[in-house]
């Protein structure tokens, strides 16, 4: 799953039959850090997101699952709204340091 | 899924039977903002999308779930026609 960030939504009155009746979402995929990162990508909804919250998403084939056992058309679902995110970047530096020390 | 513009057609003769009447077109991706990015891909059409259409594609194996695309050899389908698309982010 990756973070991402609703910055907009898509209207689209034909779609195909899997699809009805299910909001599109524009997710732009952000870093732990809050950077954006890459293409922003358009992805169905499972949580009720709004605009400008920070979310985590899910790709590929399991995007669809979210909706089981409805069989929607999807390679992208938020499935979830962050709260908050901790992130202890000195943790991976610490260790490889007492390593380095005990060589 | 992605956002992409409808930029051409392919027509194939010889295919998999599991593709005869299928409509093929290539896809432009684009950014929300209508700006073309890398890169084409071609897709079957579910929904009738036209020439210099914005479209929704679904890739992976996704693409067969699509109605009409059920076990045909598919990995990436055009599921949805877009009408407008509305960006919060200021730029």
């Amino acid at each position: 799953m990756y973070l991402g960030r609703v910055v907009g939504c898509v209207w689209a009155t034909v779609k195909n039959a899997c699809l009805t009746g299910h909001r599109l979402l524009i997710v732009q995929p952000v870093t732990p850090e809050l950077q954006d990162k890459g293409r922003c990508i358009v992805c169905t909804d499972w949580t009720g997101a709004g605009a400008g919250e920070l979310v985590y998403w899910t790709r590929a084939r399991e995007a669809s699952f979210a909706f089981l056992p409805e069989e929607v058309v999807t390679d992208a679902t938020i499935v979830g709204i962050v709260d908050t995110i901790h992130v202890d970047r000195t943790a991976g530096r610490r260790e490889s340091g007492q390593g380095g020390a005990a060589c | 899924m992605i956002l992409a513009r409808v930029v051409g057609t392919v027509v194939a003769t010889r295919k998999d039977p599991r593709l005869e009447g299928k409509k093929l077109l290539v896809l432009k991706p684009v950014s929300p903002d209508g700006k073309e990015e890398p890169g084409y891909v071609v897709a079957v059409d579910t929904v009738g999308a036209g020439f210099r259409e914005t479209v929704i594609a679904v890739s992976g194996s996704s693409a067969r779930m699509a109605e009409g695309c059920r076990d045909r050899p598919v990995d990436t389908a055009i599921v949805g026609i877009v009408d407008t698309v509305s960006l919060d982010r200021k730029e």
